[in-house]
C-alpha cells in the first residue's frame, strides 16, 4: 500500500480518514442499492452513519498515533454502525491497530496489519474467502501487498477490483444474502464493494503524498 | 429471582423486541429477569452494541444471561457486546442459536425453574433441530 521509502507516519491520519469518509459518503446510495438486491438494504445507511461518526471524531483521531487511531476508529464503528458491518469493520480496524508497527514503514508492515485485521474479520464473521463477503476483497489485497512490495498501491487496487468483481459469480453463504441461495449469484457483494472503495481511497492518499 | 438465569431479547425492530418480551412475560411471568432492545443507534431498524450491553447489564446475574437474537447483525452485535463486557461477566453470557420468539419463551420457561445457563441455552436451541 505504500512505497518502501515512505512512512505512513509522514501522512496525517486526517488525510486517510477524510478520503475514507468521502468514499463512503459518495457511494452510500450505491452500497444501499447493492444491499437491497441481496441483503437487507441498509449497508450504505449503516456505513455512512459509522463514517459520519468517524468524521465527527476527526480531531481526536488525527492527534493519535496510527495504532491508537485505528483502534479508536474501530471502536466507533462498532458502536455506531448498527448492522453486522459495525463489528466486522470495527474488528478489522481494531486488530490492524493492535498489530501496527509504529510507525509502519514498509508494504510488509502494512501487510502484517491487514493480515491481523483479516483474521479478526474471519473470526467475527465465522467466514473465509469465497463466501461472497468483504473478505473476497481484503484477502486478495493482502496477497497483492505480499507479492508486489515494489508497487503495492497499484497491486492492491487491482486486487481489490478483481476481488470485488469475482463476488458477482459467488453464492452467498453468510449473512442475509445467504437466505437467497442461488439468487445471490449475479450481484456484487455490498461489503466487498465498501471494502474496495476504502482500499481505493487509502491507496489514492498514499500514492499522492 | 436473581437466582435465575436472565433473558435478553435483541431484535432489529424495537417493536418485535418489545412484543417478544410481552409474550415471555405473559407466558412465563415475573420469575425471570428480562431485558429487550432493538433498533440501530438512530432508532431505525438494526441493532446497537451499546444498547445490547446496557440490556445485559440491566439484568446481569452471575447465574447467567441468555441472549436471543433475530437475524445476522443482531447475533454479530450481541457477540461484540459480550466481548466488550468485563471478562468475568462475559463468561456468564450465552447467545442462543434459536428462533427469537420461540427461543425466548423456551429459554425463559427453563430459566424460571432455576436451570443453569447451559440448560437454558440447550432448551432454546432444541427448537432449532
Amino acid at each position: 500500500m505504500i512505497r518502501k521509502e515512505r512512512k505512513v507516519s509522514d501522512m496525517h491520519n486526517g488525510k486517510l480518514l477524510e478520503a475514507a469518509v468521502a468514499a463512503i459518503r459518495e457511494h452510500a446510495d450505491e452500497l444501499t442499492a447493492l444491499d437491497q438486491a441481496i441483503g437487507d438494504g441498509d449497508h450504505g445507511i449503516n456505513m455512512k452513519r459509522g463514517f459520519d461518526a468517524l468524521a465527527e471524531a476527526a480531531g481526536e483521531l488525527e492527534r493519535l498515533e496510527l495504532p491508537a487511531a485505528l483502534q479508536k476508529a474501530g471502536m466507533i464503528l462498532v458502536m455506531k454502525v448498527g448492522g453486522a458491518s459495525g463489528p466486522l469493520y470495527g474488528s478489522l480496524l481494531m486488530a490492524m491497530g493492535k498489530a501496527a508497527a509504529h510507525p509502519p514503514a514498509s508494504a510488509d508492515d502494512v501487510a502484517g496489519m491487514l493480515k491481523a485485521g483479516i483474521e479478526a474479520v474471519k473470526a467475527r464473521g465465522r467466514s473465509d474467502a469465497g463466501a461472497k463477503t468483504m473478505l473476497d476483497v481484503l484477502i486478495p489485497v493482502l496477497q497483492a501487498l505480499e507479492s508486489h512490495p515494489e508497487d503495492p498501491c497499484a497491486a492492491a487496487v487491482r486486487a481489490a477490483d478483481d476481488g470485488l468483481e469475482a463476488t458477482r459469480g459467488m453464492l452467498a453463504t453468510k449473512g442475509r444474502a445467504s437466505f437467497l441461495g442461488e439468487r445471490s449469484i449475479g450481484h456484487l457483494d455490498p461489503g466487498a464493494r465498501s471494502s474496495a472503495l476504502l482500499v481505493h481511497a487509502i491507496c489514492n492518499v498514499l500514492e499522492d503524498s | 429471582m436473581t437466582g435465575n438465569v436472565s433473558i435478553v431479547i435483541v431484535s432489529h425492530s424495537p417493536k418485535v423486541a418489545e412484543g417478544t418480551a410481552d409474550m415471555v412475560r405473559q407466558m412465563v411471568g415475573e420469575e425471570v429477569r428480562l431485558a429487550h432492545c432493538g433498533g440501530d443507534p438512530d432508532g431505525g431498524l438494526g441493532t446497537n452494541v451499546g444498547a445490547i450491553m446496557e440490556a445485559i447489564e440491566a439484568v446481569y446475574s452471575p447465574k447467567g444471561v441468555a441472549i436471543l437474537v433475530d437475524l445476522g447483525g443482531a447475533e454479530t452485535n450481541s457477540e461484540m457486546a459480550r466481548e466488550m463486557l468485563p471478562a468475568e461477566k462475559a463468561a456468564h453470557v450465552a447467545i442462543c442459536n434459536a428462533p427469537l420468539v420461540e427461543g425466548a419463551i423456551m429459554a425463559a420457561t427453563e430459566a424460571s425453574g432455576g436451570a443453569d445457563l447451559e440448560a437454558v441455552r440447550a432448551t432454546a436451541e432444541e427448537f432449532q433441530a
